[in-house]
């Protein structure tokens, strides 16, 4: 009984095993990090949880129901939302129209009501922006409300794909590599806005990455992959430490 | 110069925001509605066939502008729209219901085309859409019963409780009131729920999927709208030209339809109607032109093919976020004169991005 596990997953593509046998849980409200080389399957994980690819063998279980089975679209009603490692972010939309479409799962009214633009669309449409704007205030965002994505700077893209995955008020947060392409400034931000994800919002976070300073200040537990496998997992120290874990990054 | 100041939500969502826009459109409105009484008749029938046009460019301005789906046989819907209007005038349907049923019952075959939609996507999408016209244009042709076939047919007098609408003044003024409910209906749409998946899945499918968007469920959807749309303007354009053949809903119509939606600019519904404005009078304009030119040019066959294709190829070179991208520089080089900066619609560089989600 734990709040997220992965059990004896297993992804294949051919003859290409991109993610072996792989378990490991998570519990409710820890920021868990998974490292790892490239190409050791870290972003497969995700994609599985997401639903993008099927799993050859095993499941996933978010408060012990199996979300294996469901399809893409539905995953972000269980409260699971995501980040991608190389922003996919609604280009021609300013960050706020980005923010509502965060809020997509949540209805904004019949298509008739939106047709005549009821008193009823309206009113959801003003719900969605005031709680929109709570995430812009939360990632400081605000000076880029009405700027379209496409007219801005990577860092600032990051955090708006970010606060997008938040405006869905998720209760599990799935973020693939979210300081690839910061500065140092930037990445000290990140691990203060994921420590307020975690500690204000009370939002779980599993997140994909190379930079260990930041999972060593925000990680709880990590871990560490190798060829789609399980090298080590434990505190970040402890994992860090491991002799199989230096082999896979530096070689033997 | 103007800073836009929100005072609550509702002002940023305002379709006409200022006093000068209420103005402004105003004033276009009072000139519209005075037009049939200020111009010649053979205006007056431009501007409804401009109206008519305007429509089905909106329709397909929703599909290609908005969702990203390619369709190369709008004409088909037309065609759709005209004759099934056609058939229910002639057994007595009212011309409102009857328009509401074209409208309906395209929208359904559009649901049927839309459906392979969901597999394929961009120049494949472009020539599923493509075949359908060519068969679409065929089967009018030989279902001689209903359609009159290649003859053609003739098309009843459109009455509004027991008033004849046929006339000039009258068409203009119903295809007007369509046009303004349709950009109506559109532009809400457009701008909450619905439009904004439409917008998402255009712009990132993996994305819009991660965020709880139906990216299937939305597809097939637009192109149901959008093909209702062009099938309420096939209807109005039965009564524009009073005798239907299925030549007149060929490739050529179809082809003119996807450049007043890239002319116009993609992503926008006012350049679906600058675009229309611009290809419905390109002819106008050529033909006034005529005599003027040098006979061995203006008498040349195919010169009005020849100019919508130059204006295609110099739109996308040189401007080709199209019309409407045009009227956005002039309106805010006007909205912050001293300050305005002409970098300011650069093209930002787009950074990495994958294709591994499709």
């Amino acid at each position: 009984m734990s709040y997220f596990a992965v059990e004896n997953l297993s992804l294949r593509f051919g003859g290409l095993h991109a993610i072996r046998n792989l378990s490991f849980e998570v519990e409710q409200g820890e920021v868990f990090a998974i490292i790892g080389p490239n190409g050791a399957g870290k972003t497969s994980v995700f994609n599985v949880i997401t639903r993008v690819f099927t799993p050859s063998e095993g499941r996933v279980l978010l408060r012990d129901r199996d979300i294996t089975t469901l399809p893409r679209h539905r995953v972000v009603e269980r409260g699971i939302a995501r980040t991608f490692q190389n922003i996919e972010l609604f280009e021609s939309a300013t960050v706020l129209d980005n923010l509502l479409l965060g809020r997509h799962r949540f209805r904004h009214g019949s298509v008739l009501g939106q047709v005549l633009w009821s008193p009823a669309v309206q009113r959801a449409e003003d719900h969605s922006r005031a709680k929109a704007e709570d995430i812009i205030d939360l990632l400081d965002l605000s000076p880029y409300r009405n700027t379209p994505v496409a007219s801005l700077p990577y860092g600032i893209r990051k955090m708006v794909e970010l606060a997008r995955a938040l405006a869905s008020e998720p209760e599990l947060l799935l973020l693939d590599e979210p300081a690839s392409g910061l500065n140092p400034e930037e990445t000290r931000d990140l691990a203060f806005f994921i420590d307020d994800i975690q500690n204000d919002l009370g939002i779980t976070v599993i997140m994909v990455e190379h930079d260990m300073s930041l999972v060593g200040e925000v990680a709880d537990r990590v871990l560490c992959m190798n060829m789609g496998e399980q090298l080590a997992i434990g505190p970040v120290a402890e994992v860090r430490a491991h002799p199989d874990v230096v082999a896979a990054y530096l070689g033997t | 110069m103007r800073f836009p100041y929100d005072t609550s939500y509702r002002d940023s969502r305002k379709l006409l925001r200022y006093r000068s826009d209420w103005l402004a459109y105003g004033i276009l409105l009072a000139l519209l509605i005075a037009a049939p009484w200020i111009l010649p008749r053979f205006y007056v029938g431009e501007l409804t066939y401009l109206f008519i046009m305007s429509v089905a460019s909106l329709g397909l301005m929703l599909l290609i502008g908005f969702t990203g789906q390619l369709s190369f046989g709008h004409a088909a819907f037309v065609a759709i729209g005209c004759y099934v209007h056609v058939w229910l005038l002639g057994h007595g349907v009212p011309l409102v219901a009857s328009l509401l049923c074209a409208g309906l019952f395209t929208a359904l075959v559009g649901l049927l085309i839309g459906l392979p939609a969901i597999r394929v996507s961009g120049l494949h999408l472009a020539m599923v859409t493509l075949a359908f016209s060519i068969i679409v244009e065929q089967v009018i042709g030989r279902w001689k019963d209903v359609t009159g076939g290649f003859t053609g047919l003739t098309v009843p007098r459109p009455l509004l409780f027991g008033f004849d609408l046929g006339g000039q003044r009258q068409l203009y003024f119903l295809c007007l009131v369509v046009l303004v409910l349709v950009l109506l209906a559109l532009v809400n749409l457009l701008r909450g729920h619905t439009g904004r998946a439409f917008t998402a899945i255009r712009d990132s499918e993996a994305a819009a999927q991660s965020l709880g968007i139906w990216t299937a469920g939305y597809k097939v959807f637009a192109f149901a709208i959008s093909a209702g749309v062009t099938g309420v303007a096939g209807a109005l354009l039965a009564h524009h030209v009073q005798y239907v053949t299925p030549e007149g809903f060929g490739l050529l119509l179809s082809l003119e339809l996807v450049m007043m939606v890239v002319i116009g600019g993609l992503g926008s519904l006012r350049g679906a109607i600058l675009g229309a404005i611009f290809i419905s009078l390109l002819p106008v304009a050529i033909s006034a032109l005529k005599p003027i030119l040098p006979t061995r040019i203006g008498s040349q066959f195919g010169l009005e093919i020849f100019v919508f294709g130059l204006m295609l190829a110099l739109f996308i070179l040189f401007e080709p976020a199209g019309l409407n991208g045009r009227w956005r520089k002039l309106k805010s080089l006007t909205d912050y004169f001293p300050l305005y900066r002409k970098d300011t619609f650069r093209r930002g560089k787009t950074y990495m991005r994958s294709e591994r989600y499709r």
